[in-house]
């Protein structure tokens, strides 16, 4: 066998491993999906009605304004969740047995950002139907939403490695729930909750280079028709950018370690 | 010639902490011919870890030597890692999977085909007397049966070599005992096996060749029987009931080691009959009254404490 069908195979043997162990914690993944849940439920009741109306509308002009930021703050959240997994993983003897086997070494990572895609995925698609049963009302084509999608996933992807490599970076498991937080305050700091350009002179200009917000922006365009702009070549370029740098520094954090 | 399973030369590895480099291995040599047990014996912080870390791939040395089956360790990492199977201090199992998946996983990363890996899987599970709790998650598994699917998932795919680190610490006695027979049936299969331990008996029971690592060197090698014979640690301890007896016993022998507070005599010996029954015979020409006799013969545990308190003192001189 060559060495690419060696790599593909361990790699899904470790995804199998991965959404078997989702499977069996489910807790976890509960969670992951009950947080950005509430997080909606939180913004469009409490703060719906006051948000919306500075938006020019109410409530229901709100939800549709909240669900993109949402959506990010969901992938941050499972990324806190990935970096516990990565890192619990990590200082269990099984990733230490994994390292003395003749496998491709990638794969114990991939199964990760793999099973952690898959489970980020349907946490957002519930998201979006909590979103829908209270009132989101997107006007996006068939194609639109693939397109959001598609980001949606580049993004989960990005944010997926990141929590890899900041998992194996921690010490412990308590260190690594600690370490990929600033991604969770990140759709506040941006477009996500409320217009930037509501925002004093040195948050809004953080507010508007951050990652998330052309991300954000991109989705909105996507899903509800707002200008896009440039936000969709920035939104791709963060997200690319991110996987990769985070990909190389796992890879790295992985084989020296 | 018998193959080499394991050789090694002038293995070292320090590491960095604040206090500057702390040299944890310092020069090992090792051979371990194959199909025995070969047995790294010390105490916690001797560097037992660290050689089998090195020597299964998992950190590299600092410099020395080593030959895994005939691979080099640091050129042909990956055909070392086809032929070896480790099972270390803290258990590798996937404690969310349950005993049989965690073979399957061991079975899916050897790439054995499904049946192979399927069959492989029942007929460990039925070895290790694991049937019962085999659709159970790992994390339910006491210490004993943790430790008992750690090395069934080493075995899977048929190592050639195995690493024990340390396999029966924590264990109750029995699960001990259940371990060394499993130890001995894959000898017995041709299998070798590196085995670091802190005890004693552990290494006496299995071993063909033992190590002693101190401070990270080896400061004795060879058999259980020749590290025996390395120290003079064998003799008959007499008590007497008045420090006057033990006088003249002292007296009379010509020889031993009186200590007045406890009244005894020790008097060295090789633990043979003939020598117990002179001592025996002198005292009693003499009239001198025993009040109670043990014998005491050397085991791994004197030459361990004699060796490594010599080496502790060579320690403290200064080197630098």
């Amino acid at each position: 066998m060559s060495t690419l069908t060696l790599a593909l195979r361990d790699s899904a043997t470790m995804v199998r491993r991965q959404l078997k162990r989702l499977l069996r914690y489910p807790s976890m993944t509960v969670q992951l999906v009950v947080t950005p849940v509430i997080i909606l439920v939180l913004f469009v009741y409490v703060f719906g009605g006051t948000l919306g109306a500075g938006l020019g509308g109410g409530r229901d002009v709100y939800v549709d304004y909240v669900v993109p930021g949402i959506l990010l703050m969901a992938a941050a959240t499972a990324a806190t969740g990935t970096a516990v997994m990565v890192a619990t993983d990590m200082t269990e003897g099984i990733i230490a047995r994994f390292r003395t086997m003749r496998i491709s070494r990638a794969s114990v990572l991939t199964g990760h950002v793999v099973g952690s895609v898959i489970q980020q995925l349907l946490g957002m698609a519930v998201v979006i139907g909590v979103a829908l049963a209270i009132g989101f009302r997107p006007n996006a084509t068939p194609v639109e939403w693939l397109a959001a999608t598609g980001l949606l996933t580049l993004l989960v992807v990005a944010v997926t490695w990141l929590a890899v490599a900041l998992g194996m970076k921690s010490p412990t498991p308590e260190a690594a729930s600690n370490a990929p937080m600033p991604l969770v305050f990140l759709p506040f700091l941006g477009s996500g909750f409320v217009p930037t350009d509501s925002m004093p002179a040195v948050l809004r200009w953080f507010a508007e280079y951050q990652p998330f917000t052309p991300i954000m922006e991109t989705v909105r365009g996507l899903l509800l028709g707002t200008p896009i702009g440039n936000s969709a070549a920035i939104a791709t370029a963060w997200c690319t950018g991110i996987a990769t740098a985070s990909y190389l520094w796992a890879k790295h954090t992985f084989d020296k370690a | 010639m018998t193959d080499l399973a394991i050789a090694a030369n002038g293995l070292r590895k320090s590491y960095r902490d604040k206090d500057g480099d702390k040299v944890v291995l310092d020069g090992i040599d090792l051979a371990v011919p194959e199909g025995t047990i070969f047995s790294l014996l010390g105490p916690n912080g001797a560097g037992k870890t660290t050689t089998v870390q090195i020597l299964s791939t998992l950190i590299r040395a600092d410099g020395g030597q080593v030959q895994i089956a005939g691979y080099d360790l640091n050129r042909q990492a990956d055909d070392v890692r086809g032929m070896i199977g480790v099972t270390g201090q803290y258990s590798a199992v996937d404690k969310l999977l349950t005993g049989e998946e965690n073979l399957l996983l061991m079975a899916d990363l050897k790439h054995l085909p499904k049946r192979t890996g399927r069959q492989k899987a029942k007929e460990l599970l039925e070895r290790f007397d694991l049937v019962d709790a085999a659709g159970r998650p790992a994390a339910t598994y006491s210490g004993g049966m943790q430790r008992r699917l750690d090395l069934a998932m080493t075995l899977v795919g048929d190592p050639r070599l195995i690493f024990l680190d340390e396999p029966t610490t924590g264990l109750d006695p029995r699960s001990r005992r259940t371990m060394w027979g499993i130890v001995r049936e894959l000898v017995a299969g041709g299998v070798t096996i590196f085995l670091t331990t802190q005890y004693l008996e552990e290494a006496d029971e299995l071993a063909d060749r033992i190590a002693l690592l101190d401070h990270g060197r080896l400061i004795a090698e060879g058999t259980a029987e020749e590290l025996k014979r390395l120290i003079p640690g064998g003799h008959v301890l007499l008590k007497f009931a008045d420090p006057g007896r033990l006088d003249a016993a002292r007296l009379v022998l010509g020889l031993g080691t009186p200590d007045p507070e406890a009244l005894t005599l020790q008097v060295p010996s090789d633990g043979s009959v003939r020598v117990i029954r002179q001592v025996l015979a002198v005292l009693d020409e003499h009239s001198i009254e025993i009040d109670e006799m043990s014998m005491h013969t050397p085991d791994l545990d004197d030459v361990f404490l004699t060796l490594t308190g010599q080496n502790g003192d060579q320690d403290k001189e200064p080197v630098r």
